[in-house]
């Protein structure tokens, strides 16, 4: 339908011939099958807004409140399609305001194309109003980025950009276009990149590695697999599943490789690193035998490297080659697309049980249970936690929603209890940990996948950095449904001051509004649960809300989230107490 | 063990790649100890040779980060001893110094140095040689109070008999004709 769309707008386009750059630009993204964007318009970007107001039956543009939020939904909707989400912003902080949410992508291997206004080429440099330099500035947080002086360049650049962000390792990629180019005219014709000289997307996957991997694999006596997010950005969920049934391997998940293997598969044995689960942190250092497949060995799972898995040999299947090696030595690795990687393992590897092995995790799950999950999901006590909020909320959406949330002790909370079934089905700041991308990432998952309940799980700290987009939310009508996690704290922070700053609580504690009817003047309705009573049937009532909705929930002040690897100890010093 | 390392980066002539290498650098707090930068042999592919301090482990990571920018073609790393290296320094010294005795010109055909420039005030004096070597003359030449004195970034060829990148891109564009 859009490529029927596209064609036809081409052909009006091509009997014109010569045309702005601003339109070039929009029939460009119209070209790259460009369904929506997220932005907020100003001076220097002004024509390429002109040039999108004939197009608005072809191109969804979401005005947000802040650019904060447009880059945040751009990275949210990437995450949930797998297609590059795609940004507009002025010159100056217009810009500046997205270099959080680039960085945010960079760190998460997110597909971004940001397109920012400059000033006019001859006012480069001389302190113009809305000047920045943005290409200076986002430099070390995009993949690639390039200013474009010359109307001539901008299908050619957008082209390769599209190409850059969402090929290989996927990133952020910002153009920047002075506004003499956006006005200046050229003749348009548009070619898809194929190729960059100084540039290998992914390189071909060595038979003989993987003939020596599936030979460690076929002598383990206690494998464990890792899977990260590079799983679900390759679409190797399949051929992760198929190698871990054939192999009998144990496989555990990073923040971002959650959703990757559904949450009930008997070979799914939780979350690793810092706030991960008991089994996987403590027997990483008990298996002679580790694949990492699509992750990268992040601080937050690995604890003490010194102290991490020494007794095991690696294997690490991995697109970028300067993650190899990077933290964590590999024995064996495979340098390549992980689907191809793991399609070629299972072809190599022997049918295998490993029975005894994986009961050690399920004796792990029986101790954390009795002594942190049980707890979190079914306290006696009477303040409310925020596993049970995550836990009534994973099983009224029949753990079909999509997770979306911020960053902190509910983040965790989330990952640990929601259950999911399906892949692209949780949207977290993972590397960054960007307070306030948790309400702006939930309009981009909304929009990505229209037809599936997305719910936000905020906390009170973070909900407030991002909380100007109820506005576009109410504006949109996103049926989003909002659970925020009240416990009138920062509450990460404040875990941390009280095991190890000696309940020295500088700064965490928080003041807040009324939330409810903060979103009651944005247009959304609302309701705040303070007891056991009222919580399921607040649940219900906004899971079964046909717009946008928030649901309050007041948690108990001083939860803390466990089981946790201290920062500096090793994986197998995981604490299930203080 | 800290050594120094030689890093060879080929590149497309793209504005800003230079800030963006740096950032490689700088990020992990890495001195940049002298950098040049000049088109290569191959048209339209640029070279830059960046000498650092620090462990081989490092120089590994680094140049990985390096390659994996998208505008380099390819970067290496050689130890001092992998690559044969000059620099060149220029000397400028009062002309009194020269009309006074021989020992300027001594000094000039022991250091086989050689003099580019004569005038009324001053001579200009060249060298070619590592750091050790030029800054020697510096010594000896600042008997006569060296006026002005400038040194450059390193130049250094490999001693493979062949440039490896005109191999690596003929390699490469067969490469990426395969994937289409």
């Amino acid at each position: 339908m859009q490529a029927a769309k596209s064609l036809k707008l081409k052909s009006n386009y091509m009997t014109t011939k010569r045309i702005a750059g601003s339109q070039a630009v929009i029939l460009s993204l119209l070209e790259e099958g460009v369904e929506i964007i997220f932005g907020y318009p100003g001076g220097t970007i002004m024509p390429i807004y002109d040039a999108l107001y004939d197009f608005d039956r072809h191109i969804n543009h979401i005005l947000t409140r802040h650019e904060q939020g447009a880059v945040h939904a751009a990275d949210a909707y990437a995450r949930v399609t797998g297609k590059a989400g795609v940004c507009f912003a002025t010159s100056g902080p217009g810009a500046a305001n997205l270099i959080t949410g680039i960085a945010n992508a960079m760190m998460d291997s997110v597909p971004l194309v940001c397109i920012t206004g400059q000033v006019a080429s001859p006012l480069l440099g001389t302190d113009a109003f809305q000047e920045s330099d943005v290409v200076g500035i986002s430099m070390p947080v995009t993949k690639w980025n390039y200013q474009i002086t010359d109307s001539k360049e901008i299908p050619e650049v957008i082209a390769q950009a599209f190409y850059i962000a969402q090929s290989g390792r996927p990133g952020p990629v910002l153009i920047d276009i002075t506004k003499d180019a956006q006005i200046s005219e050229l003749d348009f014709e548009y070619k898809k990149c194929r190729k960059i000289r100084s540039y290998i997307p992914e390189t071909p996957v060595d038979p003989f590695k993987i003939k020596e991997a599936a030979d460690l694999i076929n002598t383990a006596k206690k494998p464990l697999l890792l899977f990260g997010q590079g799983v679900i950005i390759g679409n190797a969920e399949q051929e992760l599943k198929d190698l871990i049934e054939k192999t009998g391997i144990p496989a555990a998940w990073t923040l971002l490789g959650l959703s990757a293997l559904p949450s009930d598969h008997p070979l799914n044995v939780g979350m690793l690193g810092m706030h991960g689960n008991y089994g996987p942190n403590l027997l990483t250092n008990e298996a002679d035998l580790i694949i990492a497949a699509g992750m990268r060995f992040d601080d937050r799972v690995t604890g003490k490297v010194s102290a991490y898995a020494k007794q095991a040999k690696i294997i690490h299947l991995e697109i970028d080659p300067a993650e190899i090696n990077k933290i964590i030595k590999a024995d064996i690795a495979v340098l390549g697309n992980v689907k191809k990687s793991l399609k070629m393992l299972i072809g190599n590897v022997n049918e295998n049980k490993h029975d005894q092995w994986i009961q050690r995790f399920r004796d792990c799950d029986k101790i954390e249970h009795e002594k942190i999950i049980q707890k979190d999901l079914y306290p006696e006590k009477p303040g409310l936690t925020m596993g049970e909020a995550i836990r009534i909320v994973a099983d009224e959406t029949k753990h079909e929603a999509i997770l979306v949330t911020d960053v902190g002790q509910h983040q965790m909370i989330a990952q640990r209890y929601f259950k999911f079934k399906t892949s692209k089905s949780n949207v977290t700041s993972g590397g960054l940990g960007t307070m306030g991308f948790g309400l702006p990432a939930s309009m981009g998952a909304q929009l990505g996948a229209p037809n599936r309940t997305v719910v936000a799980v905020i906390g009170d700290g973070g909900f407030q950095m991002t909380i100007q987009e109820l506005g576009t939310i109410a504006q949109n009508k996103l049926p989003v449904k909002i659970l925020l996690l009240n416990n009138h704290f920062l509450g990460m922070v404040r875990q941390w001051q009280q095991l190890f700053f000696e309940k020295r609580y500088s700064f965490t504690e928080l003041q807040n509004p009324d939330f409810i009817t903060i979103a009651k003047g944005f247009g959304i309705p609302g309701h705040k649960v303070d007891v056991r009573d009222d919580l399921e049937t607040g649940i219900k009532r906004m899971i079964a809300h046909e717009g946008p909705y928030l649901l309050e929930v007041t948690i108990e002040k001083e939860d803390n989230v466990f089981p946790m690897v201290p920062t500096g100890a090793s994986v197998s010093d995981i604490l299930l107490e203080p | 063990m800290k050594r120094q390392y030689n890093i060879t980066i080929f590149s497309e002539n793209h504005i800003g790649l230079l800030n963006r290498i740096t950032i490689v650098f700088t990020r992990r707090k890495i001195n940049i100890e002298s950098l040049v930068v000049s088109e290569s042999a191959i048209e339209g592919v640029y070279k830059f040779l960046v000498v650092i301090s620090t462990t081989e482990d490092q120089v590994k990571k680094v140049v990985g980060q390096i390659e994996k920018l998208i505008d380099v073609i390819r970067a290496f790393y050689h130890t001092n001893e992998e690559i044969i290296f000059q620099e060149l320094a220029l000397y400028k010294v009062p002309i009194e110094a020269l009309y006074e005795s021989d020992t300027v010109e001594r000094i000039v055909r022991k250091a086989s140095a050689r003099i580019l420039e004569i005038t009324r005030e001053y001579v200009v004096i060249e060298k070619t040689g590592h750091i050790e070597e030029t800054q020697a003359l510096f010594e000896e030449l600042n008997q006569f109070k060296v006026m002005q004195f400038t040194r450059s970034g390193r130049v250094a060829l490999t001693r493979d008999p062949i440039e490896r990148l005109s191999v690596f891109l003929k390699e490469r564009d067969a490469f990426l004709d395969s994937l289409d």
